[in-house]
């Protein structure tokens, strides 16, 4: 039992980070329609920055307990200001271009991140500071420790606000205006570049968030470590339909406990022939049940049928 | 239209000329000197292989056939993106796929599984694998193709995506319980493609000329692209082009109009991973080693990147994209740091990573440059009105 | 004119640029192999993934490299009476099999005299194939597959254990030096780890020890927990993981966060300062191996570790093995008196060399004859060397 509960732990957790990145990733689909390929990317530049800051305010004797949010701060302003900047070079352009060109240059600036990220911060495993002590819970027998729970509450309170934003304020508003239709929310006095800019920085920021944590929780930094959660991102993001908050979290808490209980028992269940190997193969033959049903994920509108 | 692809192609370089030529002068040229462009075609492309061996080096021969091979993976996906307006991520499956058979069915391998059945492996000539290969990644196109006929655009994507890993996946570990695809070991001692009981692994002398392996793979190559380009032109002509077109612009329309939308989407899917599936082969076959680490996702997403950048839908578009995309990291590779040399007198900056960089920004460049490919499909080229302002009234179709 | 063709335009202009910069950057490789003082000049290849997820290793690999031709010239080295300089040329293969034998063929082009290379499996084998075709004789230094040096070419060589050399090792000291007798394996289902993990759990059971869990994780997880966790239900008294420091680390560091009572073990893809730096405090103990003798035992290979070190920084794992393997491939040069790669490859074949890492002369097949394996343990922060387990015998 201890160990079921354990799978269970260890599926939230690691469905929390891909909740994290998933989030980011449909805010920006909601209201551009944009599978932005470079938000994995982002997610790896928000850890570099925080690992930078850290390793510079430790050295100059901040106390931890201060160096953190700092470097935290300084990782989601860089990374807004990246976003920022990604929007307006590879995506404005594109705005009315076929719907695959976007799609191309968001490829384009992950390779380019990648590079740019392993010509400053080398090819080597970085190990991040461990500044949360990391003590151990036992519940009933299964283990969770501080980072790990920070890390759950934090995926929800950022859905909880995301939501506030989008459907409490003005600013939300306009997103949703601008998700609906461009044309008709410029009409109406929706300055749509503003909109989208500030989508895409509150998306990059949340990416920097995102980064730390993944990074925190595992204790290191990669340049190559963004393509992986992107991609993960994006299938957790499409399970629970695409464009939805609630989706966002919902498909990577699923995802998370799919691949943990799938390593876990796929073995027992199919007689030892498929082993934790086929982790993957089972999260996706999921996700394709899941979509064969619901060609929309679990909470995604049903598309209406353009006539 | 002639007049203008005229004028454009005396200021391509001398491949995009080429090629260009060739494709615009053959299908809408009817003057008489459309042989001599032929023949002067045809003898630059056979010429090709001596002018690179002897200009560039061996190497790049190596390199050309590579990219006569993603030419092949891009025109065969363009089938399945360009003309059926099916996204697919993870189109490298079926390459993959038609690789295996190869391997399997051409290798000393399935001994290890089957002793007693096949004590030396199977080795069967080249031109009933050919086919099989391409039958069996047709048949792996219908199996991706059924249970998605529902979904749509990015939807479709992951889905297309997760197929690709499955695939990768799965030969990546069968090689337990049964030892079928040799786990990420890979499957070695492939037997190289002989054609006409003349093996392509070494060089052959024919007319006192001696023709090395790769100057052989490329000739073999060519033709296998060639066909490959007829196919698809015939098939963007015919009824079934026809319709797919149709069903890209508005599946709803498509089918109100009497088109069987759920036959001719498995139809997209199983021809372009024919496509995929021969190519594989031929891959298997040059290479003599197979492992799955080949044929990763950035694999799928380069193959969908010649296609969108040359030109969805254009075949002379596509064929550029591919060349383009496929050369370019290798002429890279030659030029970073000699440049850099010349320009500041020593290395500055890594030129791997340097490499990479620019790889990135041309893709990003190219695609703002032409955002609707370098050589747009004429229906696309129609849409766009070739003007830019017209190109506003368009409106962001991601979002329906 | 509209502001479409004028696209083109510029468009057109593109491809022979591309061109003409292709043949510039192709000039290099025009020269003879004399340079203008007269000396004869000896060109080295070498590959490896500089880019990717390897890239750490891979610019490793380099470094290795690059040190031994640099001292190789310091030193004026004389073959066959005359002096010898000697070029790096170094490619990037991306651990991608297609463009590993892009680069091969490169290098043939580039009239190298020799490569040390590649770094992976996936990518020496089909590579060995287009250097074996043109009698260039390969040296890898970290190529662990069997597969490699069982096909039959002349030309293909190794300075590092196979698979079932170091398997073999280490299945026996799990068994029989541990005393394991519930083992978990967890491999990361690449060539390497997948390799090598199957001849450990051949040697461990053979040598009596109950295999009760196999897992499997990927080259770019970070995450093991659900893995340990099902090995955590199977109460194994040690796990051994076929896999590189990347993963290796954060799974050591996870068993620990997971209360599991039991001894790590890995191969030589642990044995790596990154592994210690990765894992913190739960690499205390963790056990791996690493073909041949401790640098600290070996003549010069304390001096080259810091020298290594003063130049490049930490070694991250095959940086001596490349040293050595440029410097087998220089004495067997001046052995036959001549770099022409026809005339040294007998020598090489039949070469003993003490080498940093180890005594090395190879068997028939070019793989290291009966390499030395030793076995090593994190204490206090450090990789200790624990004792060598001298003339492993291959598994088959």
């Amino acid at each position: 039992m201890d160990i079921f509960l354990q799978q269970i732990i260890n599926g939230l957790v690691q469905g929390s980070v891909y909740a994290l990145v998933a989030l980011g990733y449909t805010m920006v689909y909601g209201i551009l329609g944009l599978i932005n390929f470079a938000h994995g990317e982002v997610v790896m530049i928000g850890a570099m920055l925080a690992l930078s800051s850290l390793t510079a305010l430790l050295g100059w004797g901040v106390t931890p307990l201060l160096a953190l949010p700092i470097s935290i701060a300084l990782a989601m302003l860089g990374c807004m200001v990246l976003g920022y900047g990604i929007e307006r070079i590879a995506y404005r352009p594109l705005r009315h271009a076929p719907r695959l060109a976007p799609l191309i240059t968001a490829i384009g600036v992950s390779i380019v991140l990648q590079n740019l990220a392993m010509m400053i911060w080398g090819r080597q495993y970085h190990s991040f500071p461990q500044l949360i002590a990391n003590t151990p819970h036992n519940i009933g027998g299964a283990i969770i420790n501080n980072i790990q729970i920070i890390i759950f509450i934090l995926a929800l309170a950022i859905m909880a606000g995301l939501m506030f934003v989008v459907n409490r304020t003005r600013l939300g508003r306009a997103m949703r205006a601008v998700s609906e239709n461009q044309h008709a929310a410029q009409l109406m006095g929706v300055d749509i570049n503003r909109v989208i800019s500030i989508t895409f920085m509150l998306g990059s920021g949340l990416a920097a968030i995102a980064g730390v944590m993944v990074s925190a929780n595992y204790g290191l930094a990669h340049y190559y470590m963004g393509f992986i959660l992107g991609l993960k991102a994006f299938t957790a993001a499409v399970l629970g339909g695409i464009g939805n908050l609630r989706g966002a979290m919902l498909g990577g808490l699923l995802l998370g406990l799919i691949e943990s209980l799938g390593a876990g028992y796929i073995g027992g269940l199919t007689g030892g022939f498929f082993g934790s190997n086929y982790q993957d193969v089972f999260a996706f033959f999921v996700l394709i049940a899941v979509l064969v049903f619901r060609p929309s994920g679990l909470l995604g509108e049903r598309l209406a049928e353009r006539a | 239209m002639s007049r203008r692809s005229l004028r454009g192609s005396l200021r391509f370089g001398l491949l995009a000329t080429l090629l260009r030529g060739f494709f615009l002068m053959v299908s809408f040229d009817k003057r008489n000197q459309r042989w001599i462009i032929w023949a002067l075609l045809l003898a630059g492309l056979l010429l090709l292989p001596f002018i690179t061996d002897a200009l560039l080096g061996r190497g790049w021969v190596r390199i050309v056939d590579f990219a006569m091979l993603y030419i092949m993976l891009a025109l065969g996906l363009n089938i399945v993106v360009g003309y059926a307006g099916l996204l697919d991520l993870g189109y490298i499956a079926f390459f993959a796929v038609g690789a295996y058979c190869y391997a399997l069915t051409d290798s000393p391998h399935l001994a290890q599984a089957f002793p007693i059945a096949f004590p030396a492996g199977v080795h069967l000539p080249f031109w009933f694998v050919l086919p099989l290969s391409a039958l069996v990644a047709g048949g792996f196109g219908v199996l991706l193709g059924a249970p998605t006929l529902r979904l749509r655009g990015d939807y479709l994507a992951i889905v297309t995506l997760g197929f690709g890993e499955i695939i990768r996946i799965f030969l990546n570990n069968l090689n337990a319980p049964v030892n079928l695809t040799n786990g990420p070991q890979g499957i070695s001692f492939i037997d190289p493609i002989t054609v006409m009981g003349v093996s392509l692994n070494k060089t052959q002398h024919f007319f006192g000329i001696a023709f090395p392996s790769v100057h052989l793979y490329f000739y073999l190559f060519l033709a296998f692209t060639a066909l490959v380009i007829f196919v698809s032109q015939r098939l963007e002509k015919s009824r079934i082009g026809r319709a797919w077109m149709a069903i890209r612009e508005d599946e709803v329309a498509a089918s109100a109009m009497g088109i069987n939308t759920r036959n001719l989407k498995l139809l997209a899917f199983a021809m372009g991973a024919m496509f995929g599936g021969a190519s594989g082969a031929l891959f298997a076959g040059f290479q003599g080693f197979v492992s799955p680490e080949s044929f990763s996702l950035m694999e799928s997403i380069m193959v969908l990147c010649m296609v969108v950048l040359g030109g969805m839908g254009n075949i002379t578009g596509v064929i550029l994209g591919g060349i383009l995309l496929a050369l370019l990291p290798e002429v890279l590779r030659n030029i970073v740091m000699p440049v850099q040399q010349a320009l500041f007198g020593k290395t500055l900056i890594d030129p791997e990573s340097l490499r990479m960089l620019l790889f990135g920004s041309a893709l990003i460049g190219m695609m703002l440059y032409r955002p609707a490919g370098l050589l747009p499909s004429r229906l696309r080229r129609r849409e766009l009105g070739g003007d830019d302002a017209a190109a506003e009234e368009s409106v962001y179709d991601a979002t329906h | 004119m509209s502001r479409h063709s004028h696209r083109s335009l510029m468009f057109g202009a593109i491809v022979p640029v591309l061109l003409s910069m292709t043949l510039y950057g192709c000039e290099k490789s025009a020269t003879t192999s004399q340079d203008s003082s007269g000396d004869l000049v000896v060109r080295i290849g070498a590959s490896a993934p500089l880019t990717g997820p390897q890239a750490h290793l891979g610019k490793d690999n380099e470094n290795g490299t690059r040190m031994a031709i640099d001292d190789a010239n310091a030193k004026g080295m004389m073959i066959g009476g005359r002096k010898a300089h000697f070029e790096l040329i170094s490619e990037d293969d991306q651990a991608d099999p297609k463009t590993a034998t892009i680069v091969a063929q490169k290098l043939v082009d580039d009239k190298v005299n020799g490569v040390i290379g590649h770094l992976n499996s996936g990518t020496t084998i089909p590579a060995a194939k287009i250097y074996s075709d043109n009698g260039i004789p390969q040296i890898s230094p970290s190529a662990t597959a069997v597969t490699y040096t069982a096909q039959g070419f002349k030309t293909a060589f190794r300075v590092m254990a196979n698979d079932a050399q170091q398997g073999h090792v280490l299945g026996e000291y799990a068994a029989k030096n541990l005393g394991a007798k519930r083992i978990a394996v967890i491999d990361d289902r690449t060539a390497y780890g997948q390799g090598l993990a199957d001849q450990f759990i051949k040697s461990a059971e053979a040598n009596g020890a109950k295999i009760v869990a196999h897992e499997y994780t990927n080259d770019k997880a970070m995450d093991f927990t659900a893995v340990l966790t099902a090995v955590k239900s199977k109460k194994p008294d040690l796990l051994f993981y076929g896999g590189m420091d990347a993963q290796g680390g954060p799974m050591a560091k996870q068993v620990k966060a997971l209360a599991l009572k039991l001894k790590f073990m890995t191969g030589d893809g642990g044995y790596t300062p990154e592994f210690i730096k990765l894992a913190g405090t739960a690499a205390e103990g963790a056990y791996a191996s690493l073909p041949g003798v401790p640098l600290d035992k070996m003549p010069g290979g304390k001096a080259f570790a810091d020298r290594f070190v003063a130049k490049y920084g930490p070694i991250q794992l095959y940086a001596p093995y490349c040293y050595d393997a440029v410097n087998v491939m220089i004495a067997a040069m001046q052995k036959a008196g001549s770099a022409d790669p026809a005339k040294y490859l007998p020598a090489l074949a039949d070469i003993t060399y003490d080498g940093v890492t180890a005594k090395i002369q190879f068997d028939e097949k070019g793989d290291l004859k009966g390499g030395a394996i030793t076995m090593y343990q994190v204490q206090h922060g450090k990789w200790q060397p624990l004792e060598t387990l001298g003339m492993a015998k291959a598994a088959n």
